[in-house]
């Protein structure tokens, strides 16, 4: 009975507990929520504008609204003449070209930097943070008196190329992320049951670090598919994009711009919901990246 | 049924710290027990990943049935090896995992099939295959990567510490599937443990190491009654030493002379070992000295005194009924028998801190 008595007391402590993290857990929610709304308007809100542009014919100063509309703009962006559709095609191969580059020279590279110990690692991490540092333009202007040299100004292969500099830096680290939370013993045990090199390859390190290999390639086509400085520097106006198309309309034609703009930010959107399963924090694959 | 030798078998990281595993000779018997036993960090496991492949020895040789395989990449040579932390692979399921070596070895689905569900009995984990790795406790996924390993009949299963991880009662109904399946397979098994208990126990040979050397390569009980060495005996646990000089089968002692037919060393220095259970305590008789009980302990089983004999002081395990006869501070005789007196070798560390 005496010790049925001690009980009580013991549970207070107990028993405040659960309505304190309850009070905690209510406020998480409505952060949560805030930060939802707050990322959706400055997010889509841009957007929203962007597209009554494109389908206005007139709207001048007072009006909130346009007051007529147009679908002239649209018709603009879909007649060949124009080839928005040729240079949003151009746009999007150098974009997987990039990307899939990246990838193929990133995840070796990151796997060096998240799992082995090597001289000079600091300054090689460095190295490769220096073009995301380094602002871009200073950077392409010596690229590009290399270029003109190598006969690579002026091309597609010139253009990817630079492209690669700043999105290899994303990629590796993305990938030097993942690889730090990896453990070999997985492929070693593999090829102790009897796995080739290539089938421990495909069979055990890609699933482990596929999560990684897609965030890292999101950044990759998104930073190249909306690249202006370096397209047209090392483009030089013969490499088209939809960036370049882009701004050469938002002085001459604000609806053909929005037009435009929807056209461009709608692959951007589709990758990223695409793969929004791998950017979630609760992914451990993804490691420090997807919980920044 | 492989034999494996290893042979001047040595394994330097770097060039600065002393070898991991350092000019190792050994062979292990065909379908024997072997357990590789030692402190952690003393070499044990990284000689297990050289014998499986994973791992390039920096000199030396390995070979199966006579016949080096250093050259054999780890998915040939047949070894298998299943580590400490079990490893299944987390997007497989318990059938795909288990499946992994016999796909590798591009078998028919069907017999996968069939030889999966084989395996799953014999670990005693029927009806499992559509599950996850996480899903599992730690003691099914050790029996899952033990059935991953045995399913593509290896010439060698190579164990790392297989019952390290795993709570008292499930390590001894692992410790039986592992002799039981070990016996009907016949298989070459090696096995890496840092428990003495544990390599007693399941093992049949015992091979200890120390720093990357081996210490003895012998049957369980030698380690107990005949030890190379203080150190190997101290790693075993609760012998009494008494430093002395050993001379035409007998050790003089500062307390004493002992006859001891049993001798490591022909002459000169060596130290007196015996276990606590082999001392008598009270008969007097031959090869008994007179001491003083200092302080006992009743444990049920079995009673356990310290008695200071001299400068020494030892201990001795009796029946749990003599802690009546002797109380703190009297008087005993304490006989060694000269039959479990086993005279070492003095190592030179032990001579300092033997004092």
């Amino acid at each position: 009975m005496a010790e049925t008595r001690v009980e009580p007391t013991g549970a207070v402590p107990g028993s405040a507990e659960p309505g304190a993290s309850e009070r905690r857990f209510s406020w998480r929610i409505t952060g949560r929520w805030v930060g939802i709304t707050g990322l959706l308007a400055f997010l889509v809100a841009p957007i929203v504008p962007l597209f009554i542009w494109s389908i206005s014919f007139r709207w001048f100063y007072p009006a909130i609204l346009p007051t007529e509309y147009s679908a002239r703009a649209w018709t603009e962006v879909i007649t060949p003449h124009n080839d928005v559709l040729g240079v949003a095609w151009n746009t999007a191969l150098i974009a997987l070209v990039v990307t899939a580059l990246s990838i193929l020279l990133g995840v070796p590279a990151g796997r060096a930097l998240g799992l082995y110990e090597f001289r000079g690692k600091r300054l090689v991490e460095w190295m490769i943070l220096a073009p995301i540092i380094v602002p871009g333009l200073a950077v392409v202007l010596g690229i590009h008196v290399l270029f003109i040299r190598a006969g690579l100004s002026n091309s597609i292969p010139g253009v990817i190329l630079v492209h690669l500099v700043p999105t290899l830096p994303y990629m590796t680290l993305v990938m030097s992320g993942v690889f730090a939370n990896y453990d070999t013993d997985f492929e070693l045990q593999a090829r102790s049951l009897g796995a080739s090199r290539w089938a421990t390859q495909r069979l055990i390190t890609l699933p482990a670090i596929f999560p990684g290999v897609v965030v890292g390639a999101l950044f990759a086509f998104i930073i190249s598919w909306s690249q202006y400085v370096l397209t047209l520097l090392i483009g030089g106006g013969q490499v088209q994009t939809l960036p370049l198309l882009l701004f050469g309309f938002v002085r001459s034609d604000p609806a053909i711009a929005g037009a435009l703009s929807v056209v461009f930010i709608l692959p951007a959107v589709l990758v990223l919901l695409l793969s929004s399963r791998y950017l979630s924090g609760d992914n451990a694959a993804v490691g420090g990246i997807g919980n920044i | 049924m492989t034999q494996v030798t290893l042979s001047a078998l040595t394994k330097q990281f770097d060039e600065k710290s002393p070898p991991a595993v350092d000019q190792l000779d050994l062979e292990i018997e065909s379908g024997k027990l072997t357990a590789l036993l030692g402190p952690s960090g003393c070499g044990k496991t990284t000689t297990m990943k050289m014998i499986a492949g994973l791992l390039r020895p920096t000199s030396g040789d390995i070979s199966f049935d006579g016949e080096s395989i250093l050259s054999i990449p780890p998915e040939d040579r047949g070894a298998v090896m299943v580590f400490q932390n079990y490893l299944l692979f987390p997007y497989m399921t318990i059938a795909e995992n288990i499946g992994f070596g016999l796909k590798m070895r591009k078998v028919g689905r069907n017999e996968i099939r069939t030889r999966v569900r084989d395996m799953l009995d014999l670990v005693q984990l029927p009806g499992f295959e559509d599950r996850k790795p996480r899903q599992l406790s730690g003691g099914q996924q050790q029996r899952i990567a033990l059935a991953r390993a045995l399913i593509v009949q290896p010439n060698v299963l190579l164990l790392d510490e297989p019952l390290s991880n795993l709570d008292a009662h499930l390590r001894d109904e692992m410790r039986e599937l592992i002799r039981r399946i070990q016996t009907e397979m016949g298989i070459t098994t090696v096995f890496v443990t840092h428990d003495q208990e544990e390599a007693v126990v399941l093992a049949d040979k015992i091979a200890l190491l120390f720093d990357g050397r081996l210490q003895q390569f012998d049957v369980p009980d030698a380690f107990f009654e005949t030890p190379r060495t203080t150190a190997i005996a101290k790693f075993f646990g609760g012998t009494n030493f008494i430093p002395g000089n050993y001379r035409d089968g007998a050790i003089t002692t500062p307390v004493g002379r002992f006859r001891a037919p049993n001798s490591s060393v022909a002459h000169g220095d060596a130290v007196l070992s015996i276990r606590p259970e082999a001392l008598e305590l009270g008969p007097g008789g031959d090869n008994s000295v007179r001491g003083t009980v200092l302080s006992h302990v009743y444990v049920g089983r079995y009673a356990r005194f310290r008695v200071s004999i001299g400068e020494a002081e030892i201990e001795a395990i009796t029946d749990p009924g003599r802690v009546k006869e002797f109380d703190d501070g009297y008087e005993v005789s304490v006989r060694f028998d000269p039959a479990k007196i086993w005279v070492i070798a003095p190592s030179p560390a032990e001579q300092q801190d033997g004092g």
